[in-house]
């Protein structure tokens, strides 16, 4: 594999992983995980376990994300008590 | 505490890392799983089950108890949800709303007033109000037939593709949602009702396990496919690929279930009436 492509992915997952836990917002929060799983995604196709990396695609960077904004959107700016 | 907290994670940090020193280098042939334990499958897979993809005949066949219980803890974690969010007896909103649309003028219609009927030119819309968006419902009502197709291809064509049940499963779930995205929830209620979505969470995990007891009944293992060879009239090896086949159907449809059962519950805070 050409390890310029894997080192750049594996940056972006730290800095996505870091990223989300530190932001502010929450929605920003989902969509900076669905980054993370999708690049996690990427990182095990490099290593050749294709069917955990379908799976991280569908699970990780889709359903997942899709949940966690739908949760968002039921949330409201300032807590209630 | 922070400062604390922070020590500790690094601490621990660290040790793991340092830890996985110890281990094989990646894809060392001299390594103690390469050399007794894949060897094994590599050789005799293809022999014993007739299933090209080496990783679904490990999981659902080799390791089948293994995926059995994943199957429950999926099935619990859906039901876990339900119970959880899901909010009994009618919650009324103050007010609904509704779109003509010919003009597309909102109305918005206290709870005690007489709704105008459902018909061709009213509709009802969520109280977040929702512009109409032709671009958005047409071209989600062509995308979700094909996502529904490759899902299906995705469970049956496990055995010689990556994938299988469960992302087959979450690519039809995914399929349900993007419809309910795109029109609204209601209209997704009259396709896949909440009685129905929970009742095939539970179907998935009981083909399964049934697909299961048959070899204990024909006088095999638990989970043992080759037994099922007396009931379709063919050779073990065949009956194991298709005891493949029927438990991923299960996990498929146990996996499509919860996806839409917990997207029901989180969209709508558990009332059931609108969502995202």
């Amino acid at each position: 594999m050409i390890w310029q492509i894997e080192l750049v992915v594996l940056l972006i997952v730290i800095i996505c992983g870091i990223g989300a836990i530190t932001v502010k917002d929450l929605l920003g929060a989902a969509i900076l995980f669905g980054a993370y799983s999708f690049m996690m995604c990427l990182l095990w196709a490099i290593m050749g376990a294709v069917d955990v990396a379908f799976t991280e695609a569908s699970v990780g960077a889709g359903v997942s994300t899709v949940l966690f904004v739908a949760t968002v959107f039921r949330t409201s700016r300032r807590t209630k008590d | 505490m922070k400062t604390l907290g922070i020590i500790v994670v690094l601490l621990f940090g660290s040790l793991l890392i340092y830890c996985t020193l110890d281990f094989p280098p990646w894809g060392d042939p001299q390594a103690p799983a390469s050399m007794h334990v894949s060897p094994r499958y590599i050789e005799r897979t293809m022999q014993e089950t007739s299933v090209p993809n080496i990783v679904t005949a490990v999981l659902a066949d080799y390791r089948g108890y293994d995926t059995m219980f994943e199957t429950v803890v999926i099935f619990t974690a859906g039901v876990a949800c339900f119970f959880l969010l899901r909010i009994f007896g009618r919650i009324e909103s103050e007010s609904r709303m509704y779109r003509h649309i010919p003009t597309g003028i909102t109305l918005r219609i206290s709870k005690d007033a007489e709704p105008p009927r459902e018909s061709r030119e009213f509709e009802r819309i969520d109280l977040a109000w929702v512009p109409y968006d032709v671009v958005v419902k047409t071209s989600c009502r062509i995308i979700v037939p094909f996502c529904q197709l490759f899902a299906l291809y995705v469970i049956a064509h496990g055995h010689h593709s990556p994938g299988g049940g469960f992302q087959g499963g979450v690519i039809l779930g995914a399929s349900v949602i993007l419809f309910a995205i795109s029109n609204n929830m209601r209209l997704s209620f009259t396709r896949i009702s909440e009685k129905m979505a929970v009742l095939l969470c539970g179907l998935g995990v009981l083909i399964y396990a049934v697909t299961g007891a048959l070899g204990t009944l024909l006088g095999s293992n638990y989970l043992d496919y080759g037994a099922l060879s007396r009931l379709f009239g063919v050779d073990p090896v065949t009956a194991r690929s298709l005891g493949i086949l029927f438990v991923e159907i299960g996990v498929g449809i146990t996996v499509m279930a919860v996806i839409i059962t917990l997207y029901y519950n989180l969209a709508s805070a558990g009332r059931h009436d609108e969502g995202l």
